[in-house]
């Protein structure tokens, strides 16, 4: 039986235990339109990449604890300084200094409004949220860019108020630990894991 | 708000004329099992030395460096194929580079074959491009895809481009479509334009005789997206050959190829939707200053620019080509265009980042019948026809195949070979495909100068590939 491979960082090297592999042979592909003759072969893999989030990962790590980060650019030498950014940039795409983490939280829960949205009945492999999935493309007062997440409670409409909600009990420190929900849902509403942070 | 330097806004200029000689593709098909890539891109190559009446060993002799694109190494699940094609090609030991930029791989592989040649680096250069999308499920395919939106902060959302297209359909259907029933009607009449043209064409693999309440019943992808709404997934490729003036003008003595002058310019825009900065709409040579001042009173949600509802890459794109090429008005200066129907709402959403209808009043194209080969409402020859070869739509996506497919359809437009690759009955009876009875010669008649876009995820890269016949230049030092 394989065991998930898990990743360390120890030392600045990272540290690997588990499998990080599936060995799956190759199978002839034949055509029954050509008297079963050989076309081709399948080639199976199953591979864990280890990536790094590098400075975005305060953002990642506070999702989990129901808080959103952002950034801004405090370099008074910028052409555009006070640009606050979410998502997250690690550096001010204008002068590329190294932007200051500011928590966005209270500005998430009091000012998000859906920008636009879509419902997508089909996804591609690997997705793990539910079907159909509420596209919604969040603004925030104050902040120069839209954020792209998911709603989890009721229909999305453009300019609707909206409200975040964090994977807090099981975190996958991924994305899909943010959610929204239409301003005024109650608690007991929340997909399982959830909760209002 | 984002602002650019006069450096930055530089029109580009090439150093000396650049031309395209010829150009070939393989058959477009969803799967072709009997063949490797590099037999396809052997089918092309040996099309294009057809064309000019050369055999492709001869063709071979004058090629001194070679662009190669392909979107993704993931769907052929071969690193470096570029090198494999170079190799199978016989073309070593040439320099060789590989191009990535998404969708517009196609366009961007002719943009680095222009300027090599524009440069004097090389006299002649081959750009070849393909791709490989049958050899993963369909589902996985779309995750493969879906990997040039950003990893963290959008893949994991749904594993489906669609998606991100989508958000930005239905920002532009509320605001400029006003959610109109009228509107999602001419989207629909779209993809019966572009299925229906793909029947005239042997190498397109979607050929459809359907109407506008066929698109608007066909399943939901993403709403508002339906899948008839939607590009192909392909296999395919196709290459072009780009020379300097003696060249050219050596390789198509004594054939029916004109050599024709050839223009590549480029504009990109944030992968992420979401980081759309506020900026001020660029101008177009037709444009007026004050143009768009009142769009958001026009359009309530309209004002943020360039938000979800353009494509900033494709309006970058043609501010360089046209001041360098001296285009005034697309749609009085060309003659025939290919546009990248990635879906038929970013179709609608390009007509106006390329200028040929104002912000706003792109579905005025379609509505209007200028779009079509034969005006529907009036029975003569559209204004500006576009996407005669069936497009994404009714052709082919074979991703870094595409905007070198559309450009080489645009050639035979200038070459007046449109019918004769087109109706060949030896081409339809080689790709095992039946010619309708019915078939239409497509060919614009007397066309001098067209263009094709070429697109990449949400907007990220565009390039404009302009072409015109030599003798009907616009501006005599461009
Ligand atoms: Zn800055």
């Amino acid at each position: 039986m394989s065991i998930f491979g898990t990743v360390v960082v120890k030392r600045g090297q990272y540290k690997i235990k588990g499998d990080f592999h599936t060995i799956t042979p190759n199978m002839p592909i034949r055509s029954e339109d050509e008297k079963w003759h050989l076309v081709g072969v399948t080639n199976p893999r199953c591979m864990t990449y280890i990536h790094t989030y590098g400075g975005e990962a305060v953002f990642f790590e506070n999702l989990s604890k129901g808080r959103i980060h952002g950034s801004r650019c405090d370099n008074p030498d910028c052409e555009f300084p006070g640009t606050v950014y979410l998502p997250f940039r690690i550096h001010c795409p204008d002068c590329l200094q190294r932007s200051t983490v500011v928590d966005l939280t209270e500005v998430c829960k009091t000012t998000a409004t859906i920008h636009t949205f879509m419902v997508c009945e089909r996804s591609g492999a690997f997705n793990t949220l539910d079907k159909p999935i509420k596209f919604i493309n969040v603004e925030f007062e104050g902040v120069s860019t839209i954020l792209m997440s998911y709603l989890s409670v009721g229909d999305p409409k453009i300019g609707m108020r909206v409200v975040p909600i964090f994977q807090t009990l099981e975190p996958t420190y991924t994305i899909t630990d943010l959610s929204w929900v239409p301003e005024g849902t109650p608690s007991s509403k929340l997909p399982k894991g959830f909760t209002f942070g | 708000m984002i602002t650019f330097s006069d450096r930055q806004l530089k029109t580009p200029k090439l150093m000396r004329p650049v031309y395209l000689v010829t150009a070939g593709q393989s058959k477009f098909d969803r799967a072709i099992p009997e063949k490797r890539t590099e037999e396809l891109c052997i089918d092309a190559l040996a099309m294009a030395a057809r064309l000019i009446d050369k055999t492709p060993a001869e063709l071979k002799r004058y090629i001194h460096s070679c662009y190669y694109g392909h979107f993704a190494d993931h769907f052929g699940d071969q690193l470096l194929g570029e090198a494999v094609i170079h190799d199978r090609l016989g073309l070593d030991p040439l320099g060789n580079i590989g191009i990535k930029t998404g969708g517009a791989t196609g366009g961007s592989t002719l943009w680095e074959a222009v300027k090599a040649v524009a440069s004097g680096y090389s006299d002649c250069v081959l750009a070849m491009g393909w791709e490989r999308m049958d050899e993963v499920p369909t589902d996985e395919g779309n995750h493969l895809i879906s990997c040039a939106a950003d990893k963290d902060w959008e893949t994991p959302l749904g594993h489906i481009y669609t998606g991100y297209y989508a958000v930005m359909a239905q920002k532009y259907w509320q605001v400029f479509g006003r959610e109109e029933e009228s509107f999602r009607r001419t989207l629909a009449e779209i993809s019966v334009k572009h299925h229906g043209y793909a029947r005239f064409n042997p190498f397109a693999q979607a050929p459809m005789k359907i109407t506008v309440e066929d698109v608007l019943k066909s399943p939901v992808v993403a709403y508002p997206l339906r899948a008839l709404d939607c590009c192909l997934m392909s296999v395919g490729a196709a290459c072009a050959i780009i020379c300097d003036e003696d060249t050219a003008m050596e390789l198509t003595k004594g054939t029916k190829n004109k050599p024709l002058r050839i223009w590549v310019a480029a504009g990109s825009h944030t992968l992420r939707p979401a980081c759309r900065r506020h900026m001020e709409i660029p101008l177009l040579p037709h444009e007026k200053a004050d143009q768009y001042a009142d769009l958001g009173e026009r359009f309530p949600g309209g004002e943020r620019y360039p938000g979800f509802t353009g494509f900033l890459g494709a309006r970058m794109c043609t501010y360089y080509g046209y001041r360098m090429a001296g285009i005034h008005n697309p749609m009085d200066d060309l003659d025939v265009i290919e546009l990248h129907d990635a879906f038929t709402i970013s179709d609608v959403q390009s007509y106006e980042d390329v200028g040929l209808r104002p912000y706003g009043e792109g579905r005025d194209y379609v509505e209007s019948g200028d779009c079509y080969h034969t005006n529907p409402h009036t029975g003569k020859p559209g204004r500006l026809p576009s996407n005669l070869s069936g497009g994404l739509i009714g052709c082919m996506h074979a991703v870094g195949a595409t905007g070198i497919m559309q450009t080489f359809e645009i050639a035979l437009h200038l070459w007046n070979r449109w019918a004769e690759l087109h109706g060949d009955p030896d081409i339809w009876k080689a790709f095992n495909r039946k010619k309708p009875d019915d078939w239409q010669d497509l060919q614009v008649k007397g066309a001098k100068r067209g263009m094709a876009i070429s697109h990449a995820g949400v907007g990220s890269h565009v390039t404009a590939t302009i072409l015109m016949d030599p003798d009907h230049l616009l501006k005599p030092d461009a």
